[in-house]
């Protein structure tokens, strides 16, 4: 091959190998992607502190940092935590409780969601898994995006509060599937717009989308369950996936859906090593 | 509505500064919800904030307020340990206060 040609080549792949994050080195597998993805982030993002990505935006802004940490004196999702606490601490009619269903009490173990359930073949999130927990004690499942579960997830999650994210990929090929599966969507076009979640949260991250600053996707799903303003209320990660669907004009999906779950899978485990920042607070 | 208010007021320097969450769903008339009916208008009319038994600010407020208020305002005195009590009532007649100390 030509000298120039070589050279032309080697600058195309290096562009592609800055705009795609998860293109792994020689052999690639999850640890490989995860180390891609975060070495990515650091060198786009060189003065955000590793730890300081889940902070989503106010690592981006230092103006929305500001008025944050204004807000944060008094954190809105205060009403939540204390409607969760007191949700996860009730018994259910047969006298048994939340606590019954998780390990540790179902205390400090957030950083572990969402896990591959080897029995059913899926990834289970923390709020399927408390649905699981009232489904097993005879109660109606709840709202898998606000409300009760919300606050529930919102305080159990606060049990993990600094704790790193610890999302487990077994060596079993299904959760492996599942882990691809969620990586595809993450970078998959999708709706009218024909965004995938990387234009935004790759691409954009940092950048202002009208009046937000777009997170990088590294932390996204970190600080959540999250009170954000436009709500007005406490939600959790597949109420903002269902909203970024509507926002590009796709079609949303079942809350519950396998596609949901995987893209959470994919999320959590690049988050790994981050430190559990639930619930948060955002614009 | 008990147990609406959270308050933390703080003294420094001879100001004190205060701030409240208040938990109110502060519902303009406007809204409409998911069965096409009118959610009736349903917030907060006055607020009252008093140290040591003065009323140091008193705000009205009305259906432009959002969702779960935030106050955070200064007032010139106040000294640790001095009493703070925070009370409203909305256009429905409802009402809660709640009384703290000064950090």
């Amino acid at each position: 091959m030509q000298g120039k040609t070589m050279k032309r080549m080697l600058i195309v792949a290096l562009s592609i190998g800055l705009v795609v994050p998860a293109m792994a080195a020689s052999n690639p597998s999850p640890a490989s992607d995860l180390k891609a993805f975060q070495d990515y982030f650091h060198k786009r993002f060189p003065t955000v502190p590793p730890a300081d990505f889940v902070n989503g935006p106010y690592a981006m802004n230092a103006d929305m940092r500001a008025q944050w940490q204004d807000i944060m004196q008094f954190p809105p999702y205060q009403f939540a935590l204390d409607s969760g606490k007191t949700l996860f601490e009730a018994a259910f009619p047969n006298g048994h409780h939340y606590g019954d269903c998780f390990a540790n009490k179902g205390l400090g173990i957030a950083q572990n969601y969402p896990k591959f359930d080897p029995k059913s073949g899926k990834i289970i999130t923390i709020e399927i898994a408390v649905n699981q927990c009232r489904t097993k004690n005879g109660q109606p499942p709840l709202d898998l995006q606000k409300g009760d579960m919300a606050d529930i997830v919102a305080y159990m999650t606060s049990t993990s509060d600094g704790k790193p994210i610890d999302v487990k990929i077994p060596n079993d090929p299904r959760a492996l599937a599942a882990y691809e599966a969620g990586k595809e969507y993450f970078y998959s076009r999708r709706g009218q717009l024909n965004f995938s979640c990387a234009s935004c949260h790759v691409q954009g991250a940092g950048d202002h989308l009208r009046a937000e600053v777009l997170a990088p996707a590294l932390g996204l799903t970190a600080a959540f369950p999250m009170y954000r303003s436009t709500w007005g209320d406490t939600g959790t990660v597949v109420r903002r996936f269902i909203e970024c669907n509507i926002q590009v004009r796709a079609e949303p999906g079942k809350p519950d859906s396998t596609a949901y779950r995987d893209l959470e899978y994919f999320l959590a485990y690049m988050n790994n090593g981050l430190p559990v920042a639930g619930p948060g607070a955002r614009p | 509505m008990p147990g609406s208010i959270l308050v933390r007021a703080s003294a420094n320097g001879g100001t004190t500064t205060v701030q409240a969450l208040i938990h109110h769903p502060m519902d303009s008339g406007f809204v409409k919800n998911a069965e096409g009916a009118l959610i009736p208008a349903h917030y907060i009319e006055v607020v009252q904030f008093a140290h040591a038994g003065k009323i140091v600010l008193t705000a009205f407020w009305g259906p432009a307020v959002s969702k779960d208020p935030f106050t955070k305002f200064s007032f010139k005195g106040g000294a640790a340990g001095d009493d703070i009590s925070i009370s409203w009532v909305d256009n429905l007649g409802n009402k809660d206060s709640v009384s703290s100390k000064i950090m």
